[in-house]
């Protein structure tokens, strides 16, 4: 069996009375492209909200490459390797596409004011490799054309490929998409589907957050199902495909 | 980076140069007083800039920014007056002036990393005032800033023996108090604007800008958006301070009522009429704010004169008046500012 990257143990949060996550416990395998799905109000983005640090779990928690997982800080989650990326695109509106990607270099980059200040030759190397890697991921996702476009000037689906770069550019070792292909026609869920496998391909572990189930079955190795904030199975979307209580959670028993 | 100065770049220099050269000497045709203004015009570019980084690029509305101002000055005041019997050299001051403004900038920044617009500039307003409220306190029971009195025979920037107040030949040229001042405030300006425009092309000015746009996404990507906000107040903070130092020396004299909410108002106002986050448009917009009124003071009053036989507005009413248009102006047909960045043009027409 595959190196466990995150495990989720007894993971639990309430707002209120109502019981968002009640002990969610998952483990994620390095490699792999894993699912999670569930009805709407399940529980998905608030288990991913937990993971990356926006909010802090009422009970249980993560452990994340073998060490805990702090939930104090969500740009603590970005530095061990967590990326993710939003249900509604969160994009930096008024910069380029080339600038958001950038941005995202952040995280693994050093140079502080007195760097820029000066604009001494380790600077000026440092900022000459974040555009080439930035240039690079915007190749990668096949949107290099729309480099010095603003952000909020890109297609939908340009949008959603940008906010996947910017994510790879900080380097995660698991990538959280929470739907990327919200909104998205046939021919543009086709082509997700094909930079979702490359990206797993190169090394990447996957975690993926969907609606369209057509698209989870047919991309993810595991699959988990969340209903009412509880966790109802975890397994080979096959047989997830065939378990009656995930029947019943869709159609209503 | 430096796009707007590379353009057909050395005759635009060359012209630039000449231009910033002859500018005291013709101002100084009108008279000692216009070059002041002019002096005070790169004194309030130097003010604009730096609150641009605060507003402009990580969009924190401060509208206390007067008091890292006044934080610099008064920092001067004491260690370069009889006040104290100190008279510290320049190079220590505007150092010390800019640390101190910078501490007070974190200050300021610590308790209002979650609020954000009006919420924020409503404690920035109270902070803008508190400072100046203690300025105005603090002669009792220890005298410290002497009160409403301010302080008065400061020194003025000196190298040596060279003294930049007063008269003095310099390779033939016989240069004034003013004139000298202005030949240090451009060098002070250029250095300004040269670390503005890196800034805004580095790593910290992008992340600036990621949390202007979305912190929460800034968040998500790894920028650490409390030390990268205190950052932008610091740094925003001690231009503002050294901006003080020089005032103080120019002046020669600093009391409370120099850095009134009026102040913050009209250097925000610099920064939005002239296109925020636009190093240009700034320095745009700290001009026209600061000549105008000049212009109107010394021409509205003769012209009704001239026209009416009499003064028919008081040329300080008509200022506000045309202020508060101007502004509503802007705002309805250029909301991006006079001279926004191209970036922002392109997105305003792109909705057009």
């Amino acid at each position: 069996m595959a190196e466990v990257l995150l495990e989720a143990k007894a993971v639990a949060k309430h707002f209120g009375g109502v019981k968002a996550l009640r002990d969610v416990s998952l483990t994620i395998r390095k490699g792999e492209i894993y699912g999670l799905i569930g009805p709407n109000g399940a529980g998905k983005t608030t288990f991913f909200n937990c993971m990356t640090g926006l909010y802090v779990p009422d009970g249980g928690g993560f452990t994340f490459a073998g060490a805990p997982l702090l939930a104090d800080a969500p740009h603590r989650a970005a530095e061990r390797g967590i990326a993710r990326t939003f249900q509604n695109i969160r994009l930096f509106a008024n910069m380029t596409a080339l600038e958001n990607v950038m941005v995202g270099r952040h995280v693994r980059t050093r140079a502080g004011v007195f760097g820029a200040m000066l604009l001494n030759a380790a600077t000026r190397e440092e900022e000459a490799a974040i555009r080439r890697r930035a240039v690079e991921l915007l190749h990668y996702v096949d949107i290099a054309g729309r480099a010095d476009d603003l952000a909020k000037n890109l297609s939908y689906g340009d949008q959603r490929r940008l906010e996947i770069a910017r994510a790879l550019a900080t380097e995660p070792g698991l990538l959280c998409l929470d739907e990327p292909a919200a909104g998205m026609n046939a021919t543009e869920t086709a082509e997700l589907r094909r930079l979702i496998d490359g990206i797993r391909r190169d090394g990447k572990t996957v975690l993926l957050i969907e609606h369209d189930v057509k698209l989870v079955m047919g991309l993810c190795d595991r699959v988990a199902v969340l209903d009412y904030g509880a966790l109802l199975v975890e397994d080979a979307p096959a047989v997830v495909q065939k378990d009656q209580r995930v029947i019943e959670a869709y159609l209503g028993a | 980076m430096m796009k707007w100065l590379a353009p057909r770049s050395a005759i635009g220099i060359v012209l630039i140069t000449a231009a910033l050269i002859a500018l005291p000497f013709v101002a100084a045709l009108g008279g000692q007083a216009w070059v002041r203004i002019v002096n005070f015009a790169i004194l309030y570019i130097f003010l604009a800039l730096g609150l641009n980084i605060v507003v402009g690029y990580a969009g924190l509305l401060d509208l206390g920014y007067i008091a890292f101002y006044a934080v610099g000055a008064y920092t001067w005041a004491l260690l370069a007056s009889p006040h104290f019997g100190l008279h510290w050299p320049f190079w220590a001051i505007l150092p010390i002036g800019a640390v101190i403004a910078c501490f007070f900038g974190v200050l300021l920044g610590s308790p209002t990393l979650k609020l954000r617009g009006d919420y924020l500039a409503i404690v920035t307003l109270g902070f803008g005032e508190i400072v100046r409220i203690f300025l105005n306190n603090l002669n009792a029971p220890i005298n410290v800033t002497n009160g409403p009195q301010g302080i008065t025979l400061i020194d003025p920037v000196a190298i040596g023996s060279f003294r930049f107040s007063g008269g003095s030949e310099i390779l033939g040229i016989s240069l004034s108090g003013p004139q000298k001042y202005y030949f240090l405030l451009v060098a002070l300006a250029i250095f300004v604007i040269i670390i503005n425009l890196r800034l805004q092309h580095s790593r910290i000015g992008r992340a600036w800008q990621a949390i202007r746009e979305d912190e929460i996404a800034a968040k998500a990507v790894g920028i650490n958006t409390r030390n990268i906000k205190l950052l932008a107040f610091a740094m925003g903070a001690s231009f503002g301070g050294i901006a003080g130092g020089i005032f103080s020396a120019m002046q020669g004299f600093v009391s409370p009522e120099s850095f009134s909410l009026i102040e913050s108002i009209m250097i925000l106002a610099m920064v939005v009429l002239g296109g925020m986050g636009h190093i240009p448009g700034v320095i745009l917009g700290a001009v026209l704010l600061t000549v105008l009124p000049e212009v109107l003071r010394y021409g509205v009053g003769p012209l009704q004169v001239a026209v009416f036989g009499k003064m028919l507005i008081d040329p300080e009413s008509l200022r506000m008046l045309i202020f508060g248009l101007a502004l509503v102006l802007v705002m309805r047909f250029k909301p991006a500012g006079l001279w926004p960045s191209p970036e922002r043009k392109r997105e305003l027409q792109g909705d057009a």
